[in-house]
């Protein structure tokens, strides 16, 4: 056992770690990470999210600045639809609609999030950035 | 060995096949003991069987590293339940695409290229096949490619390990003295 642990140490000396790399391995290495970087920047690119546009009927009744809290009443042909907004994020407060769906999303922060309340046909969609996406549903 | 009764067909194996099936036998443990270790991601793991390919190919050649990889990907899935299953077309696909890059990375020269080279860049075309086959047919939505940042660092980071490890058994191999571990002792 003894034995065992020495020759275990001595291989170690014998052999370290960065003596195993050559020349070559540490272009190789180096090339990994920047595509590792590159792929993070090219995929992971999110943009701020700026507005939120809300939507009746597939047309445009506001666009509101995520920068100023407040809330809108939409009108549909359930009743009213409430989004609220706020500092960087905006979601619906109430509506008429029979499941809540929208509702029970909660606060979108990211460019393409939406929250759709088909029945009063009202949507709520977040913009900005580049929009890496088209529609976030989750 | 039993002589061959009657009516069986003895296939003649060298000892190139005795040698492959040993190697592709110590890949497989090593891919069992990979399927156990936990992982936060599915997809990310050390591929320590993937420590006895860069050996096979540096010691016996790109055939024989297809060999080792390929019983290994169809025993090893075999043994964990998985034969046709999509997670044995990811990593056949994966066995795929990196022994496609093995190939001319085989021939680089040794002096400036060692098994970390091949490791690493083995490692980089597995994810890189295993999510191509992903994005073209378990989920064909491009949202997929938001893990390849994950997936790039954890090829790199295990690719450079399991390249390290198999530097090591080669220049301990090369090295000599060291005895075979004698039969009697175990």
């Amino acid at each position: 056992m003894a034995r065992s642990t020495l020759a275990a140490l001595s291989a170690a000396t014998a052999y370290p770690w960065h003596r195993l790399v050559r020349p070559g391995d540490w272009l190789v290495l180096a090339g990994g990470a920047v595509l590792t970087a590159a792929s993070a920047a090219l995929f992971w690119q999110q943009g701020a999210a700026e507005r939120a546009v809300v939507r009746q009927e597939g047309q445009v009744v506001a666009e509101l600045a995520l920068t100023v809290p407040r809330t809108l009443d939409v009108a549909g042909p359930l009743g009213t639809t409430v989004i609220a907004v706020e500092h960087g994020r905006a979601r619906v407060m109430s509506d008429p609609g029979p499941r809540q769906l929208c509702v029970r999303q909660g606060w979108l922060a990211r460019p393409g999030e939406m929250a759709l309340c088909a029945p009063n046909r009202v949507s709520l969609t977040i913009a900005g950035g580049k929009g890496a996406y088209d529609t976030l549903a989750y | 060995m039993a002589s061959p009764s009657p009516g069986t067909v003895a296939i003649p194996l060298g000892p190139e096949d005795y040698r492959i099936a040993r190697l592709a036998a110590a890949a497989i443990g090593l891919a069992l003991v990979d399927a156990v270790i936990p992982s936060p991601l599915p997809g990310v793991k050390p591929g320590l069987a993937n420590i006895v390919t860069l050996v096979v190919l540096v010691r016996y050649g790109w055939g024989a590293a297809a060999w080792v990889s390929g019983l290994r990907v169809v025993a090893g899935s075999l043994l964990l339940g998985q034969f046709l299953a999509p997670g044995f077309f990811l990593a056949a696909a994966g066995a795929l695409a990196s022994l496609l890059v093995l190939a001319p990375v085989a021939r680089l020269p040794r002096r400036w290229f060692g098994p970390v080279t091949a490791s690493v860049l083995a490692a980089l075309a597995h994810i890189g096949g295993q999510l191509l086959l992903a994005r073209l047919w378990l989920i064909p939505h491009d949202g997929l490619w938001v893990l390849l940042p994950v997936f790039s660092a954890a090829a790199l980071f295990f690719g450079t390990i399991n390249g390290l490890i198999a530097a090591r058994l080669l220049a301990e191999a090369d090295a000599g003295p060291t005895p075979p571990p004698s039969p009697e002792k175990s």
